[in-house]
């Protein structure tokens, strides 16, 4: 099957699309804990700062004779110079009175304006062939070497089983740091090892997605994942693959039509999937917060009008009335139905039965589920009912 | 006399300039339950973060049944503030929970059925078993407080410290809360909470530590709870007939 898709689409295409799909389920799992620990733009800081490594290593190999462009010296210049930036972000916020967010202008801004003048430094020289280094910036996936997806996979599977080895603490950590220490873990281990993942996935991302966009890749994916769930474990899982997601059909769109760029192009198909998810997905989502208002809305309505008709009260709310109408409680002229009444006498029983409750044993549990629109049947049994009744009925009695 | 469950050597901690907690000595006996009042500002959750290592200690030394914190860890079990996390997290009541059996199981093996069941139990002692798959973000403050009680409890801890547990929590929860700790006291437990509220520290605490920057008095409420002292810890921000009150209904 791969021979097939390799005959058809091409075999770059192949390794590209193997390659992005890996890249963004590594970035996926990375960037779930450094969306919950709130770090992301420290992830940015951190891929800017790989610029002046890529630059630096160039200029360094071609001096040595050697061939400025081999891959695996730019990943480790690059490597190095975000290890250095992420150290002074970490540095100046725990050593001067500046917080994250300055450190991070400043880091992420200084490095790239030095990466920038060292490539154009690189443009004049006479020696090498120097073209190429700007693809660096927004990735350039033409002529993807085996070894480079290779890399990428190892890279990819590293970071799968740090974030796998690492869930617990980094939970801790994002939760309460301070709990995660009173619980013998270290604070600043942890997260210098969530940004080691960082500067993993970002090197090994420069030549797919590109240094400026690749936090997209690790923002993005957890986001969405937030959208679809409420725990840490499905979180790192869903994130994940909406990154895998994001990578793969992101490369196979981008072959659509000749020229499209291929890291902008996933990055857009996350953002796909980003708008996808705040509109569809279940309670976080847009459609289905406006559709649990117009229910609630209708609920009230509906248990207003029920309580005023058991007491009798003129009703001159047009909601109200169209809820009343629409349930078959009242008729078109206004006049309870008989099936209305029947609710009205069950309110008034339920909203008695809420209130003996209360005054019976005011801290009860269910009294948390009291809303003024659930019924007591739906919090409690038959049985307990039953006996808030009877009590009921003694009160009435004594009365 | 056996060794105590926690001891403080001149413990002092400081935020950068001048201490917020200087040169504390205090012992607290295995058993005990023990109060640490003051006023606000006082450093009285900063003593136990320091004695926890969460802040760094400038000076002194906690030593937690005759150990290093480090080698005691497992049997202290703490409930922070409920104001220190963000209750937006990914979680739900059950999962955190389930994060004080982190130090029995370690932070890779997986959970089995035996360490739900544990998680559970300690749910239904502070009444909140209902609640278990509920998102953390959708429960009152009361509610929140009883849940990290219950993390401690899967902690299964011999000496419990506690800051501000009645903060902020309705009358159920203050009631839950306190029928808890004294379960947990009458099993031979030791208990250390920072408090706010001195009219019920005669109704919950057996021991009390009043503290302003520096340890004013320590020790059964009978010789530390008094007029003096209290007036010598809050000075003008408590008045007098109050003061009086308080420490006569300890008599």
């Amino acid at each position: 099957m791969l021979a097939a898709l390799s005959g058809l689409a091409g075999y770059n295409t192949l390794l590209v699309t193997l390659g992005a799909t890996l890249l963004g389920l590594a970035a996926g799992g990375a960037g779930a804990f450094v969306f919950l620990r709130k770090r992301a733009l420290v992830s940015d800081a951190v891929s800017h700062a790989t610029l002046p490594g890529i630059g630096l290593a160039f200029i360094v190999m071609v001096m040595l004779g050697g061939d400025g462009r081999w891959l695996p010296g730019l990943i480790l210049g690059s490597a190095i110079s975000a290890g250095i930036g992420l150290l002074c972000v970490e540095w100046i916020t725990r050593r001067t009175r500046l917080s994250e967010d300055a450190a991070i202008g400043a880091v992420l801004s200084v490095f790239f304006g030095l990466g920038i003048v060292l490539l154009t430094v690189i443009q004049g020289m006479s020696s090498g062939r120097q073209a190429g280094l700007e693809g660096f910036l927004l990735g350039s996936t033409a002529g993807m070497l085996a070894s480079e997806a290779w890399t990428i996979a190892i890279a990819g599977a590293v970071t799968a089983a740090s974030v796998v080895a690492l869930r617990r603490p980094m939970t801790l950590v994002a939760f309460d740091p301070e709990y995660a220490r009173s619980q013998g873990v270290n604070v600043r281990w942890t997260d210098l090892s969530i940004m080691a993942l960082v500067l993993l996935v970002t090197v090994i991302g420069l030549k797919v997605v590109g240094l400026i966009l690749i936090v997209a890749l690790l923002v993005i994916p957890p986001v969405i994942a937030r959208f679809w769930t409420d725990r840490v474990d499905v979180m790192l899982i869903v994130s994940a693959l909406s990154g895998g997601i994001a990578g793969g059909v992101g490369t196979v769109v981008s072959t659509l039509a000749p020229g499209l760029p291929t890291g902008p192009v996933i990055v857009l198909t996350a953002f796909a999937l980003f708008a996808l998810s705040l509109l569809a997905a279940p309670r976080r989502g847009i459609f289905a917060a406006a559709l649990r208002h117009v229910s609630t809305q209708r609920r009230v309505h509906l248990r207003q009008g029920l309580l005023s008709l058991y007491r009798g009260e003129p009703i001159l709310d047009a909601q109200t009335l169209a809820a009343l109408r629409r349930a078959g409680f009242i008729r078109a002229d206004g006049v309870a139905t008989k099936a209305g009444r029947a609710a009205a006498q069950a309110r008034a029983v339920d909203a008695a039965r809420w209130a003996t409750l209360r005054s019976l044993r005011g801290d009860d549990p269910a009294l948390e589920a009291h809303d003024g629109m659930t019924d007591m049947t739906e919090v409690l049994t038959p049985d307990q009912i039953a006996d808030i009744d009877r009590v009921r009925g003694q009160l009435r009695g004594v009365a | 006399m056996s060794i105590p469950a926690l001891t403080l050597k001149g413990v002092t901690v400081s935020y950068g300039g001048r201490p917020a907690v200087f040169s504390v000595d205090v012992t607290f006996p295995i058993g005990s339950m023990t109060a640490i009042i003051g006023p606000n500002g006082a450093g009285k959750s900063t003593l136990l973060k320091g004695a926890l290592g969460i802040v760094p200690l400038l000076a002194g030394e906690a030593r937690f049944f005759g150990l290093s914190y480090q080698d005691a860890r497992r049997r202290v079990a703490y409930v922070p503030q409920r104001a220190s996390v963000d209750w937006d997290f990914p979680a739900r009541v059950i999962d955190v929970v389930m994060m004080g059996l982190y130090a029995e199981t370690g932070f890779l093996r997986l959970f089995r059925q035996r360490h739900r069941d544990r998680a559970m139990e300690c749910l239904s002692r502070v009444g909140m078993d209902a609640f278990a798959e509920r998102q953390i973000g959708a429960l009152s403050g009361g509610q929140q407080q009883r849940v990290f009680l219950a993390r401690a409890l899967a902690e299964a801890g011999e000496l419990y410290i506690l800051d501000e547990p009645f903060a902020g929590v309705d009358a159920a929860t203050e009631r839950a809360i306190i029928a808890v700790l004294k379960d947990l006291k009458a099993e031979g437990r030791t208990i250390i909470a920072v408090h706010h509220d001195l009219s019920t520290v005669p109704d919950y605490f057996d021991r009390v530590v009043l503290l302003n920057r520096e340890r004013i008095a320590d020790g059964p409420l009978e010789e530390a709870f008094t007029q003096t002292h209290l007036q010598s810890a809050y000075g003008g921000r408590l008045a007098a007939g109050q003061v009086a009150d308080l420490a006569a209904r300890v008599g």
